[in-house]
């Protein structure tokens, strides 16, 4: 039995501790955001945030979990409330297939919880591990700077109360 | 002002309701897009012959004329469209919705849409060939507006008056005087039971609420916040999990496989092998994982060579015997001109590579085979799994849902397949089959490598006189429909054999898809040499031959244009006599800046054109590419493409489409080709086959949407591949001198 908190829960999973956390959020949570892309940790679709970190879920196993916090796609925000950067994605429909998509939200939502006012070489550098297909990069950029903007706002407004 | 407001308010409005739209329900998920409306039966096919079909029905209306097999509405007003295409990301859904919603005068979110399933919506083929605006829009487009018509002649009848004082509105058909029927209220008896006539009056565009507005996509929502959304997503009571062990090659053998160990593994539920088709079924995902790995490592194989030799390959191709078959009959005469180019280009093998690999889910119970699949054609795939498993096609049920985008006939039916199969062989549960990265890279159908040779003549004029063209390539066209197309058909004990391939018929064709120059040229021969043999295995990469022989013909007219000191866009001009297609070479021209362009230091432009397949979307395109001559690297910079496609339902789809494609032919045009040895496919995984990533995205895409509102649907999606690659060829000569005539295109 392993301890595992995703999305701010804690959940106790019963899987080999060497099993990839992939598998684990999708099987045994259910949840949909990470996807499997190659299990190889080169194309970015399964990145999930532990401990704001961008990682890939397919080549981390979850037995270096524990005491860690996971975030998935799904923690960001619903689909009747979306998230900043989830907005920011539907607002510049920056998907074509969107399978690649979750992957690069979290790994935008990496950076910018690092740096909310990142320059485009800086957003290029840290999305280089995301993979997408369809050729939707520059509409991902676009929302990803969208977003940028928009916590860049709430900040404003936040330190102007 | 106001316009603009209302617009706006507009817009919002239909952002809201798509939103609201795309929340499938879990039953309706499970259901592959609805729950049933059981309120109308089918009558018997017996009527349909003597009914009278003189004249061609507009798309594929052809092949299902009954209005109420694309619309119905139920006696709650619940307005239901059906389409046999499939969503690949291309946003069908969206614009298919907005079509319906205009001609019906209602809200789109009052529109349910059910996509490709053999048990609920016409037969439409695949979702291919940048038709199904095509087919499934114009469809649609006129089974509603009719649906609209019938209504409003209801009323009439009802009311006892005159059509000229109704209109429909809003779900209801409202009076000059304010009276209100609403169509649940009309939808009496067999009202849209009827063939569509084609005859309809379509909405004026000038009336225009929803087509030619910028709709957000309705499956966007739940695709970026972890929605179920994918075929991947899917999860049944009693689901298993299923891995494939593939041979390590095209032909390997089984020779010997002791599974005891694997048996006895945590969760394993079966050992699957029926001949060289060896497979896993667990409980659970990883174990499955990890018993494949096992039974992939006790698994012995016996291997031969038999590909070519992979620096070979372009002599292999050109000494194949080949089926010849001509496009164009003239002589190519080259009398009378002054000056004579020739030149020969190649494409190497490229594939799909979707980011996602294949998956499918399949139940067998009571007699019943159900099959959730990302193909891109339901009913064709039904009919080579009946065969497959040899049930008759009424008893299989193919659902589609969406995958990963596909771009062409990748691993998708193969995948249903091998569901199907352990379905059968474990029957009652639902199990599901996904394809690992391996798998998909190694075993996916490419598209095929390529030879084109071209030979013109310029007459003293500068202008081209002759022009003698010849494009051979294995074939484009391997999908399913008879199960020895399927990749688990070969290697059961009793394998299907694939049937010999034939050339797609023209005008559209496979290989010679493009083939024709649409440049005036007063003799032109163009013939396509189709390879029948297939060492690797190959099908339909989007825009099939298109891509290779716009790249060829618009490399060529480049060359042609500066052996005439002619400058790239201006000869294309002298040699169109197509307003639209001067329309959008013109403005892409203007758009880049072409005229007035500021040469700089290692870079350069370029500039192409095609009407894709000769007969859809016009796309004009000019790019900017920077060289780094001494990494041999090449990066596009900038992109600038004009498309008409005609009616533009929804602008922001098409731009999405035409930027997607932009960069995707720009990853295979720089970047692709599959690597193999003797025996093996050695492109394995993202970097044995590398593609275009984030630092070498252009700086600016921008896609220009001519509407050409009232005219016919223009297939779109596939229109991008050919120009890209010749624009970026064009570009590197304008910035260094050299043709690079090899895709992938390398500076060495």
């Amino acid at each position: 039995m392993i301890t595992l908190t995703v999305n701010d829960k804690a959940h106790e999973v019963e899987a080999d501790p060497e099993t990839p956390l992939l598998y684990v959020l999708r099987g045994e949570l259910a949840l949909n955001g990470a996807k499997f892309g190659c299990g190889l940790g080169q194309c970015g679709a399964c990145t999930v945030l532990v401990d704001g970190v961008a990682v890939n879920s397919c080549v981390t196993p979850v037995g270096t979990l524990k005491g860690r916090r996971v975030v998935t796609l799904e923690g960001l925000g619903t689909t009747d409330r979306p998230g900043v950067l989830q907005q920011a994605f539907i607002d510049e429909q920056a998907a074509q297939c969107g399978y690649c998509i979750a992957g690069m939200i979290m790994r935008a939502q990496a950076l910018l919880d690092r740096n909310p006012a990142p320059s485009d070489t800086e957003i290029r550098t840290h999305m280089e591990p995301n993979l997408c297909r369809c050729g939707t990069h520059v509409r991902i950029l676009r929302a990803i700077q969208r977003a940028s903007q928009a916590l860049q706002r709430a900040r404003k407004r936040e330190a102007g109360r | 002002m106001r316009a603009l407001k209302r617009s706006a308010l507009k817009r919002s409005t239909l952002k809201r309701s798509m939103l609201k739209q795309s929340r499938p329900s879990r039953r309706g998920f499970l259901l592959g897009g609805g729950a049933l409306i059981v309120s109308f039966s089918l009558p018997p096919r017996l009527g349909w012959a003597q009914e009278p079909t003189e004249q061609k029905l507009p798309g594929s209306l052809e092949r299902n004329p009954k209005l109420d097999s694309w619309i119905r509405i139920d006696h709650r007003g619940t307005i239901t469209v059906f389409t046999g295409k499939c969503e690949l990301g291309q946003g069908i859904k969206t614009a298919l919705i907005q079509v319906a919603a205009e001609e019906l005068a209602v809200a789109p979110e009052t529109i349910r849409l059910v996509t490709a399933d053999t048990a609920l919506t016409p037969n439409e083929g695949y979702t291919a060939g940048s038709h199904s605006m095509q087919d499934s829009g114009t469809a649609i487009r006129y089974a509603a507006a009719q649906a609209r018509s019938l209504l409003i002649g209801a009323a009439a009848a009802r009311l006892g008056i005159p059509h000229g004082r109704l209109k429909a509105q809003d779900g209801a058909v409202v009076t000059d005087d304010g009276r209100r029927l609403d169509y649940a209220a009309l939808v009496k008896g067999e009202l849209l039971h009827v063939t569509v006539d084609g005859q309809s009056h379509l909405t004026d565009p000038a009336h225009y609420r929803l087509i030619g507005t910028r709709a957000q996509r309705v499956d966007i929502p739940a695709k970026v916040s972890g929605g179920p959304a994918y075929v991947q997503d899917l999860r049944l009571p009693g689901m298993l999990h299923a891995r494939v062990v593939r041979p390590p090659s095209y032909h390997a053998t089984l020779l010997r496989v002791d599974v005891t160990a694997i048996a006895k593994m945590p969760g394993v539920r079966t050992v699957h092998r029926d001949g060289n088709y060896l497979a896993v079924i667990a409980e659970r995902e990883y174990q499955a994982i990890a018993a494949m790995h096992a039974l992939a490592a006790a698994a012995i194989w016996n291997e031969t060579p038999t590909l070519p030799a992979p620096d070979e390959i372009f002599d292999w191709l050109a000494s194949q015997p080949a089926q010849s078959v001509p496009v164009l009959t003239g002589s190519g005469g080259l009398s009378g001109s002054t000056k004579i180019l020739e030149a020969t280009y190649r494409r190497a093998y490229q594939m799909h590579a979707s980011i996602g690999p294949s998956c499918a889910v399949a139940q067998f119970a009571n007699g019943q085979l159900t099959v959730w699949t990302h193909s891109q054609g339901v009913f064709p795939l039904r009919a080579a799994l009946a065969e497959l498993v040899q049930l008759s096609s009424e008893n299989v049920r193919c659902i589609q849902i969406d995958g990963s985008g596909c771009y062409g006939h990748n691993g998708a039916d193969d995948a249903g397949a091998d569901a199907a199969l352990l379905a059968m062989a474990l029957p009652g549960h639902p199990v599901r089959v996904q394809w690992m990265r391996e798998q998909e890279h190694a075993w996916e159908p490419y598209g095929s490598a390529m030879i084109t040779k071209v030979r013109a003549s310029l007459g003293p004029d500068g202008r081209i006189v002759g022009w003698d063209y010849s494009v051979r390539s294995c074939t484009h066209a391997t999908r399913a429909g008879p199960a020895g197309n399927l990749l688990p058909a070969w290697l059961i004990a009793h394998p299907k054999t694939p049937p010999p391939p034939r050339p797609l018929p023209l005008p559209e064709g496979g290989g010679h898809r493009n083939a024709a120059p649409l440049y005036s040229i007063p003799d032109a021969r163009v013939a396509y040499e189709l390879v029948p043999a297939m060492p690797l295995r190959v099908s339909a990469l989007r825009s099939l031959g298109a891509y290779m022989n716009v790249f060829s013909i618009e490399s060529f007219i480049d060359e042609l244009a500066r052996a005439a000191k002619a400058d790239p866009v201006e000869f294309r001009l002298h040699h169109l006599d197509d307003p639209r297609a001067q329309a959008v070479i013109k403005m892409a021209a203007e758009r880049f800046g072409w005229a007035d362009y500021q040469r700089r230091q290692d870079h350069g432009r370029g500039f192409a054109f095609a009407r894709y397949k000769n007969l859809a979307a016009y796309l004009a395109l000019a790019a900017e590419v920077e060289v780094d001559r001494k990494q041999g690297h090449v990066r596009l910079k900038r992109a600038i493409a004009t498309v008409d496609c005609g009616e533009a339902v929804n602008p922001d789809g098409i731009e999405n489409q035409i930027e997607g494609g932009i960069l995707q032919a720009a990853s295979w045009t720089l970047r692709e080709r599959v690597a193999f040895d003797r025996t093996r496919i050695t492109s394995r995984n993202w970097n044995s086959y590398p593609i275009l990533r984030f630092r070498e995205i252009p700086d600016e895409v921008r896609v220009h949407v001519l509407n050409q509102s009232g005219t016919p649907f223009l297939g779109t999606g596939e229109a991008a591949q050919g120009p890209t690659a010749a624009a970026i060829a064009n570009a590197i000569a304008d910035a260094t001198g050299a043709r690079l005539r090899d895709i992938p295109l390398t500076l060495t």
